[in-house]
């Protein structure tokens, strides 16, 4: 099995006066088909762990290899095109662009990928969205959508290159129980149906205790990394 | 890239009327900068047509620049003088005949030899101090200016039998004369004649008419009691440029000082230097002022749209992206900002074009009744080519600083 993401005594420590350590010592490895959550105390150092692990952050000691290539050495335009390839984001918040519909709001990664052709990029983008319950919203900007419709553009979008690994900060945080179970059904399917890796900090303990692999953080360090098998459905 | 491209243009319609404003901005210092500089050219052109017009392009005048060379030089290789002032007694070209003859065979364009003195002109107990001008009819027509000036005959009427003179129209009202009255005219050794005015000329300066008056060449000889002299000859060539380069020639050849009109005017001609760069000075203090404009909108927009920055780096778009998208702002507002501008331009100068007013000669030495203006492409290309410029480092500020956002930072900040 091929590891995706490698880290190696990750810590960050965010220079100040009296600097505060976001994540430390964190070393954890993970592979395809992963379904992961993180857990822990509010302030544990939970999306600052993600991050790193998403690349938006550079670690202030230790070694990430994302499928098998060292970032340190990487430059910050080598990590935006491994972001753009293998990495999807969901945040707690959309962060649909306002101005664009749905439709060209999936297709924005795409566009900037620039492997697709236009039509081809309009067909993924709408077959992504129809998968994920909102053929009927192609059109529509994003302040016409609810929370969880939003949340699913979101999740569309971050899928939109194909990433093999998709990162969510706390993706249900803000939506209502029947959205939120919506929102987990599908990350669930990405890793069961599609064959991605999604990693999802999460407060939420129902979810926490439906995925494969929980990782337990306090203090930014991790206190358990335990996988569950789940049973059957 | 068209991406970037339509995010730019997403970004500026989101801010409608600050967009308006920074437009206008630019557009107002384009378009003004596109009047002033027609203007400006156009009455600088119109100022040097003047020069040209009226002003002689050569005039060869019996004054030396440097002392003539000393016969012992010719004699002694060894003998050299120096610090020798060239002589201060002006009696005139000589062999003025065999002079204009050379000149005659070379020089491109039309000449006409005169002899210029000073005199006083005597009416009804009044005295003025004129110039005293004696001519060829024929050649002077075709050299002067003034020969398209008057009011009442022309230099041919000198030819009329007896002694005649024409004068400018306010010296003839100063003193109280008009066509036919014959004046006294007195020369500075002494000689008094009467002269029949047969003419009057009107040229708009006021120097030229109050203080010149025209003779026939012999009279003018007869009076100064310097038979066959001539101590003026001006040329008027085909090609006003070309006075710089004939002059000299006509300098090597003759020995006797050649003045171009460039160097005539040379102090005026400065003023109108010093006046470009005044001009261009304020030209780009305005669209300096216009820069803050897109700077003030593309900060504003770079600030409210942090979470798109943040989102759209966390999706993969680079620092480079980034800086690109924010100074394409900025560029197509100081693009949209030169369209209007031209335009705005184009009207101001049509409406200049179209004002209709009264100078009087006398404050501006010659009349005018429209605003003289310029065409020229430069002007709008000028305009755009600051307006551009100060849009790129107005949207290029913010926009270096929006690349280097941490994206980590909004979106922590936001959850
Ligand atoms: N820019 C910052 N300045 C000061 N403290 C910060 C900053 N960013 C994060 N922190 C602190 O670091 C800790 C970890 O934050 P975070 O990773 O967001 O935790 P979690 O996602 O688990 O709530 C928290 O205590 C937070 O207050
Ligand atoms: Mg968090």
């Amino acid at each position: 099995m091929n590891l995706l993401i490698e880290a190696d005594h990750l810590t960050r420590i965010l220079p100040a006066t009296v600097p505060i350590t976001l994540v430390r010592d964190v070393s954890l490895t993970v592979g395809e088909h992963e379904f992961i959550a993180i857990t822990g105390p509010s302030g544990s150092g939970k999306s600052s762990l993600l991050y790193l692990l998403g690349l938006l952050d550079r670690p202030t000691s230790g070694t990430l290899r994302i499928a098998g290539q060292d970032t340190s050495s990487l430059n910050d335009d080598a990590l935006a095109r491994l972001r753009l390839e293998m990495l999807g984001f969901v945040f707690q918040f959309h962060f649909l662009l306002p101005e664009f519909t749905v439709l060209e709001n999936v297709k924005l990664p795409m566009r900037k990928a620039g492997r697709l052709s236009s039509t081809e990029m309009r067909g993924r983008a709408a077959s992504l969205l129809e998968e994920l319950g909102l053929a009927g919203h192609l059109d529509k900007r994003p302040d016409q959508l609810s929370g969880g419709q939003r949340q699913r553009v979101a999740v569309a979008r971050a899928l939109a290159n194909d990433p093999s690994v998709v990162l969510a900060d706390e993706p249900t945080g803000s939506l209502d129980s029947k959205s939120s179970e919506q929102v987990f059904q599908i990350l669930q399917d990405l890793v069961k149906k599609r064959g991605k890796t999604v990693i999802a900090v999460t407060h939420d303990m129902d979810i926490a205790g439906r995925v494969d692999r929980r990782i337990h953080l306090v203090d930014g360090a991790v206190v358990s990394d335990e996988r569950v098998t789940q049973p059957v459905a | 890239m068209r991406l970037i491209l339509e995010l730019a243009l997403t970004h500026i319609a989101g801010r409608g009327r600050q967009t308006v404003v920074a437009i206008l901005g630019v557009a107002l210092g384009v378009g003004f900068s596109i009047a002033m500089a027609a203007l400006m050219q156009g009455t600088e052109k119109d100022f040097i047509a003047q020069l040209v017009d009226t002003m002689p392009h050569v005039q060869i005048t019996d004054e030396r620049r440097t002392a003539r060379r000393q016969p012992a030089e010719d004699l002694f290789s060894a003998a050299q003088f120096e610090g020798l002032r060239p002589k201060e007694d002006r009696r005139g070209i000589l062999n003025p005949a065999a002079a204009f003859a050379s000149l005659r065979s070379w020089v491109p364009g039309r000449m006409a030899q005169s002899l210029r003195t000073q005199g006083v002109v005597r009416y009804a107990g009044r005295d003025v101090g004129v110039a005293v001008i004696g001519i060829e009819p024929e050649t002077e027509a075709r050299v002067s200016s003034v020969a398209g000036d008057f009011v009442e005959g022309s230099f041919d009427s000198l030819r009329a039998g007896g002694n005649n003179i024409v004068v400018g129209d306010s010296l003839a009202r100063r003193i109280g004369a008009s066509t036919g009255t014959t004046i006294q005219v007195v020369a500075p050794t002494g000689q008094s004649r009467g002269f029949r005015i047969v003419g009057l000329f009107h040229t708009g300066n006021n120097a030229r008419d109050e203080g010149e008056t025209y003779v026939l060449l012999k009279s003018a000889q007869i009076l100064s009691e310097r038979p066959n002299a001539i101590n003026d000859i001006r040329l008027r060539l085909d090609d006003p440029e070309a006075a710089p380069r004939v002059a000299r020639q006509a300098e090597a050849e003759l020995g006797y000082k050649a003045v171009p009109w460039q160097e005539a005017n040379e102090s005026l001609l400065e003023a109108l230097v010093v006046r470009n760069v005044v001009m261009y000075t304020v030209v780009g203090a305005i669209l300096l002022v216009a820069g803050f404009g897109i700077f003030n909108i593309i900060s504003t927009i770079t600030h409210e749209k942090a979470r798109d920055i943040a989102i759209l780096k966390s999706l993969g778009f680079t620092q480079g992206n980034m800086r690109r998208l924010f100074l394409i702002e900025g560029l197509a507002l100081g693009m949209a900002g030169s369209l209007v501008g031209w335009l705005i331009g184009f009207l101001l100068c049509l409406a200049l074009s179209q004002v209709d007013f009264k100078v009087s000669g006398a404050a501006i030495g010659r009349e005018m009744t429209r605003l003289p203006l310029f065409w020229s492409p430069w002007h709008y290309a000028i305009a755009s080519a600051f307006a551009l410029i100060s849009s790129g480092v107005a949207g290029y500020l913010p926009a270096r600083q929006a690349a280097r956002l941490n994206p980590v930072d909004i979106i922590r900040g936001a959850t």
